[in-house]
């Protein structure tokens, strides 16, 4: 059987937007039809003012529009009304809510669509459960509960999470991860946890059930991407507060100004004090409407982007702390490097003729199926021209690795070929009359210190050599691991290797710290230490006894393979079980915040040219040499706040697809990225709405309606 | 702008800047409790205030006790500079003979409150209204303690950046003791000392009748000026001994006075920053406070000194000189003494409202539009610019909070502030301060400009609350929008030209002043024992750096833009429209 070598892992295409490697985006169109006619029904029912109450900017917004209708309908009965302007300006405002609404409903659309999705493939299947007496008996699926045994065979769906207990099958799991290559699931280490709705391909296995109804795994995804069970995170929270304490200053602001005016025309003995809806026009283009309509679009866009990566926030608050990480534990095997460590050089020892050693090597090997042994017969071939053989024929008895010898090989011919760890091949030799060469403790630390593995080779009571395996770190590591630096998150790789080996691992991936010979208990006291100094610390794991460090880590992002303990005591679940993922799902978490931050800042920021807008045109008559203020030259008062109020409410509607996406993150220093954000989106936001509003103004003039 | 009104400004400066970390360092070690050169003599006092007061020293309060000690400490205080004006007729020290009829409630309440939130309104002129007894037992008393007590609140919030998982913040009394004995006291003392050198007056004499050379009768009042005017300085508290303050030759007779009570207005506030650096153990950190606080100091001073140094240009149409000269200063010279001229006025104007000092040499009144608007915007952006001692910290520390928390969310963390995180509690307090602080601006001014009284009414004699006015048009509004601003940022400096002693503005004033003060504070000290609960996250490259050239502008750029779009509508009515109509060739 010709043995492969993987080959080095090319660093993943990435996406420019976010940098996350496109093949594991769940790539779903931005807008699609029937998600954005669901949005535009949802916008209107979000006007009921007592949900709009949660959201205080955008509410002031609605009274704002309700008062400026009132006011305009009186003054039609009254025939006082100023139509035109007052009938826009109120539809305007109307149009500024129903666009914030917009926002909402199309982030939550999009996690709805999915969901129902999901829920189409809930069907009600039918259990094979093992009664008391053995017997097995068809229930519904919908009446398992945790603790029954079932048993499912090749075509079964299986009903309902829980543990195989019995057997191993092949498991299409495409439901729930989007990938449909079909899975291994068996009793017994970290790969029993099945989830309920996937279907078994192949064989038979007893499943004990973990799960009641309503509370299965599948039920929780759906909860969470449609958003049902959505709370505000802590910096959520904080950032309400903000905006809603910048919307009083500017009621207050605003309110104020009325006194003022009637003292101004009353000193200035001209024009005449603003009008309702001039008033209010200048609120809710103050107030920031911009991050108020955009904030809960972009929290639940965040566990989107995150979903669409195949990984299941179990809250947003989880995808917040990501963004804060400080420390990353990488479990060695299978995060830093490939799974498996590869011969990569035969070493013969006391002047052994190189020929003799590679061909004990290769012998020792044939028949030894784990990746460490095909890859010796690989370097055989490749490095040194020696074709496999077919050895059944020779009376061949093959040797199995047991963990009691740490060896195998091969016996053949009368001759006995071995290959295992130093010591014991070592004292195979001396029982055979051998003498251990001087040179051998040598070559053996030399390996072991620059990260390998030696692995001995003897035949009878020759001492031939060593075989240096090698951990091959993944591709673009080392790359990965100096943006982590750059965003600064330490890197920490955990793994049960010796100190010298973990050593030499370390440095070559370049993380910035490794645990060595790690029991799950070194693990949780370093995630505690880490803690106790400030840290958050971020880890993936995926066995039972990685469960109690998940649940200690700020983010603990549990493999879907792993064990059903594992998935509970993480706050987040990798449906692809790929670790490296961890450091995707803090890009994920940055960009969030920062996009919380820049939109916010952004929205702020506008207020500036509005005031140059609206004061000059509130005053014009008043005090005529205000116009100075009038820098954008535009046409007349009436059109000046039309093209305020009209820019404030498109921004909102300009920003969705910002908002949905997240701003453009590149890992960088804190430094830089403060300095790029703030001079697009501080000085961008002032300078922008100015062209805005102008081209605003332009327009109404044109078409007639100011 | 001439050379020689830069270069005083430099001198000024660079004598400034040299002695905030001499004087930050040694505050340190005083509010660290460690030794100072000062402790062989001090020492022993301090023990026996514990002793007499029973205080102990090692014991420290959370915040709501630390917040509790400071209210009950002021409001005490306001009961005896209250009660000992309006008994001022039966006590010593009288040679004028005062009594409660010059100290009516309403003013006395005024005074009370302004001297007890270092404000030093004053709605009174000191030499026709108070005796000698209550200049120096209530106010003089109170420019020390109420001082004292800023520094305090700013310290403890300090603590609360410093601090690590700790319950409590320090000790209010011990802070105030500290603070008044080992820095206010001497400092003041040097600079009385120096004072008098300069020939302010320090005596208890009567006022003395004299005949003037042309023969007219003039009353030349005398008093303990220099101890008040030194610590009115340095205090930032600015009630001047007498009613036109640091333009009277008494309280400031040459340019070394002048310049040693500029010094002294920001000196404290400056040095804070350098306090703040050591206590927090990055001494970058009380740089860049520093740093952002000149920034805005010189953006305001331009504005004035240029301002005024431009004059009014209806003047230079009507043929006036407006340009300096030799033997003349050139510009607007309306309300400054011809002594002090352009720069050094505009220079004290700056500082003075930049610190909620409130002291002046010249009128603020008559400064150009947009002079005046250097002033008025400094007063409103929150009295941050070096501030008040101790206020001045806090309020910065305060919209240090606000900017990081905004700009800190686009470094994608969630924002920290040296170390500690800024969650909703910070937030919301900032926040709360923040409307505060604005709505006793906003809301008092706008009631004032449009409130009717019958004339001759208990509340306002002159009738409705824009009677009182001398000026009209936008002057008129910004004569009331600054004595609000003044109020609540604690400056209590005025533009003058409206009469604010009647029950009316003694009332709401005061009520600014209040709010300004304490609904400032309190929160605060929440923020402080919010902060000193939490963990201290280590610094790393992906957090925000907060010492460098970009967060100083960050910082500024805050305070302005908060500032800015709080005041723009009114200032737009006020000194904006003034300067567009000033150039359209119309006065108020």
């Amino acid at each position: 059987m010709p043995a492969t070598i993987a080959p080095p892992i090319k660093p993943a295409r990435t996406d420019p937007t976010t940098l996350l490697p496109v093949h594991m985006k769940r790539s779903r169109p931005l807008f699609d039809r029937q998600i954005l006619g669901r949005a535009v029904r949802d916008s209107f029912i979000k006007l009921n003012p007592i949900t709009l109450l949660r959201n205080p900017v955008i509410f002031v917004v609605e009274m704002g529009a309700a008062l400026v209708t009132l006011f305009l309908i009186r003054g039609l009965l009254q025939g006082t009304a100023n139509i035109g302007f007052e009938l826009q300006i109120s539809l305007w405002l109307w149009f500024t809510v129903l666009f914030a609404n917009f926002a909402e409903a199309i982030a939550e659309a999009r996690g709805k669509a999915q969901a129902d999705t999901l829920r189409k493939t809930k069907t009600d299947a039918v259990a094979k459960r093992v009664s008391a007496n053995g017997r097995i008996e068809e229930v519904s699926a919908s009446k398992l509960r945790a603790g029954d045994i079932v048993v499912c065979e090749a075509g079964d769906l299986i009903p309902g999470d829980g543990e195989v207990i019995e057997g191993i099958a092949t498991v299409d799991e495409s439901v729930i991860t989007g990938e449909s290559a079909p899975v291994i699931r068996e009793s017994g280490g970290d790969r029993s946890a099945v989830t309920g709705g996937t279907k078994v391909l192949s064989d038979q296995i007893r499943i004990r059930i973990t799960s009641n109804p309503g509370e299965t795994f599948l039920d929780r995804m759906i909860a969470l991407v449609e958003g049902a069970e959505r709370q505000k995170t802590p910096n959520e929270i904080a950032l309400n507060i903000l905006i809603a304490g910048l919307t009083l200053i500017f009621l207050l602001a605003v309110v104020t100004l009325q006194p003022y005016a009637i003292y101004s025309v009353a000193a200035a003995r001209a024009g005449l004090t603003p009008t309702v809806a001039v008033l209010i026009s200048l609120l809710v283009c103050l107030i920031p409407t911009t991050i108020g309509g955009l904030l809960s679009a972009i929290g639940i866009a965040g566990m989107d982007r995150v979903m669409q990566h195949n990984v299941l926030a179990m809250s947003g608050r989880a995808v917040e702390a990501s963004g804060d990480v400080n420390t990353l534990l990488l479990d060695k095997t299978g995060t830093v490097t490939m799974g498996n460590r590869q011969a990569v050089e035969f070493i013969p020892v006391n002047g052994e003729p190189m020929q003799d050693l590679v061909d004990a090597a290769q012998l020792s090997s044939l028949a030894d199926e784990t990746p460490e042994g095909r890859s010796v017969v690989v370097l055989a071939k490749e490095k040194h021209n020696l074709r496999g053989r077919d050895v059944s024929h020779h009376n061949a008895n093959f040797i199995p690795f047991s963990a009691y010898s740490r060896m195998s090989g091969v016996d053949y011919d009368g001759r006995q070929f071995r290959k295992g760890a130093s010591d014991a091949i070592a004292n195979f030799v001396r029982e055979r009359g051998g003498v251990i060469p001087a040179q051998f403790t040598e070559i053996s630390d030399r390996i072991a210190r620059s990260g390998g593995t030696p692995l001995a080779v003897s035949e009878g009571s020759r001492m031939l050599g060593f075989i240096h395996l090698k951990d091959i770190v993944k591709g673009g590591m080392k790359e990965r691991i100096s943006q982590l630096r750059a965003m600064g998150v330490r890197s920490v790789m955990i793994t049960g290797d010796n100190p010298l080996t973990a050593a030499a691992i370390a440095d070559e991936a370049g993380v910035d710290d490794f645990l060595a010979q790690a029991t799950p208990a070194d693990k949780l006291a370093y995630i505690k230490k880490e803690q106790t100094a400030g840290r958050l610390v971020a880890m993936t794991g995926d066995g039972t006894n990685d469960a109690p460090a998940l649940a200690q880590a700020d983010v603990g992002l549990a493999m879907n393979t792993g064990t059903v303990a594992a998935k509970e005591a993480g706050n987040m679940v990798d449906l692809d079980s790929n670790p490296t993922k961890l450091i995707e799902v803090v890009a994920i978490g940055k960009q969030l915040l920062i996009t919380r931050g820049a939109l916010t800042t952004f929205s702020i920021a506008n207020d500036i040219a509005k005031y140059f807008a609206i004061i000059p045109a509130m005053f014009m008559v008043t005090y005529p040499a205000l116009g100075k203020l009038n820098i954008m030259g535009l046409a007349n008062p009436q059109s000046a706040m039309l093209a305020a109020v009209i820019f404030n409410a498109l921004i909102i509607i300009a920003l969705v697809p910002l908002a949905l996406r997240g701003v453009r993150y590149t890992p960088q220093t804190a430094a830089s990225l403060l300095r790029r954000n703030l001079l697009i989106y501080g000085i961008g936001g002032v300078i922008a709405p100015f062209p805005g509003i102008w081209i605003i103004d332009r327009i109404l003039v044109l078409l007639g309606l100011a | 702008m001439t050379s020689m009104g830069l270069l005083q400004i430099g001198l000024y400066f660079l004598v400034l800047l040299l002695l905030t970390k001499p004087l930050g360092a040694f505050m340190a070690r005083v509010y660290n409790g460690e030794r100072t050169f000062l402790h062989p003599l001090f020492r022993p006092l301090e023990r026996m205030i514990y002793k007499l007061s029973g205080v102990s020293e090692d014991v420290e309060q959370r915040w709501t006790q630390y917040a509790g000690a400071l209210l009950a400490f002021s409001f005490v205080s306001f009961l005896f500079v209250y009660l000992l004006q309006r008994l001022q007729g039966w006590l010593p020290l009288n040679p004028v003979g005062f009594g409660a009829k010059q100290a009516t409630p309403d003013l006395s309440f005024n005074t009370a409150v302004s001297f007890m939130t270092n404000t030093n309104w004053q709605a009174y002129g000191g030499e026709v209204t108070l005796s000698y007894l209550s200049q120096m037992a209530a106010l003089t008393v109170q420019n020390f303690v109420s001082a004292g007590a800023g520094i305090a609140v700013a310290i403890a919030l300090t603590r609360g950046f410093a601090r690590r998982q700790m319950g409590t913040i320090g000790n209010f009394w011990v802070d105030l003791t500290r603070g008044t004995l080992y820095i206010l006291l001497p400092l003041s003392l040097i600079g009385a000392l120096f004072l008098c050198s300069q020939g302010v007056v320090q005596n208890f004499s009567p006022y003395q009748e004299v005949t003037t050379l042309e023969g007219g009768k003039q009353t030349i009042p005398g008093g303990p000026a220099a101890s008040q005017i030194s610590i009115k300085q340095l205090g930032t508290n600015g009630g001047g001994f007498f009613n036109s303050n640091s333009s009277h030759p008494f309280e400031n007779p040459t340019p070394s006075s002048n310049f040693l009570q500029t010094l002294y207005i920001l000196l404290i506030p400056a040095a804070l920053t350098y306090t703040f650096g050591v206590m927090v153990k990055d001494t970058r950190q009380g740089w860049a406070m520093f740093a952002a606080m000149s920034l805005l100091f010189f953006a305001g001073l331009a504005l004035c000194y240029s301002s005024e140094q431009a004059g009014n240009p209806i003047l230079a149409g009507l043929g006036v000189q407006t340009e300096p000269t030799d033997s003349q200063s050139g510009g607007n010279m309306e309300g400054k003494e011809v002594r002090h001229g352009i720069a050094s006025s505009a220079l004290w104007a700056v500082a003075t409202t930049a610190a909620s000092n409130g002291s002046v040499n010249s009128m603020h009144d008559s400064y150009t539009p947009l002079g005046g608007l250097a002033l008025l915007f400094n007063i409103e952006s929150g009295e941050v610019i070096f501030g008040g001692v101790g206020a001045g910290l806090y309020g910065m520390l305060l919209f240090a909070i606000l900017a990081v928390f905004i700009a800190g969310l686009m470094v994608g963390r969630t924002p920290e502030y040296l170390g500690k995180k800024i969650e909703s509690e910070e937030v919301k307090m900032a926040m709360l301060a923040l409307i505060a602080c604005a709505a006793s601006i906003l809301v008092f001014t706008a009631v004032s400009s449009i409130v009717e009284f019958p004339k001759d009414s208990y509340w306002n004699p002159p009738g409705a609350g824009t009677a009182n006015l001398n000026n009209g048009g936008p002057h008129g509004l910004a004569e009331i929008l600054y004595a609000y601003s003044s109020g609540a940022g604690n400056n209590g400096s005025a533009f003058a030209g409206m009469n604010v002693n009647t029950p009316w503005y003694n009332l709401t004033i005061g009520l600014a002043m209040l709010i300004g003060r304490f609904l400032i504070i309190i929160p605060m000290l929440a923020v402080a024992g919010s902060l000193a609960a939490k963990k201290l996250v280590p610094a790393t490259s992906g957090t925000l750096p907060t010492h460098g050239p970009l967060f100083v502008g960050l910082l500024a750029g805050t305070v302005v833009v908060v500032g800015a779009l709080t005041f723009f509508p009114v200032l737009s009515l006020t000194p904006i429209v003034e300067h567009f109509l000033m150039h359209q060739g119309k006065v108020f």
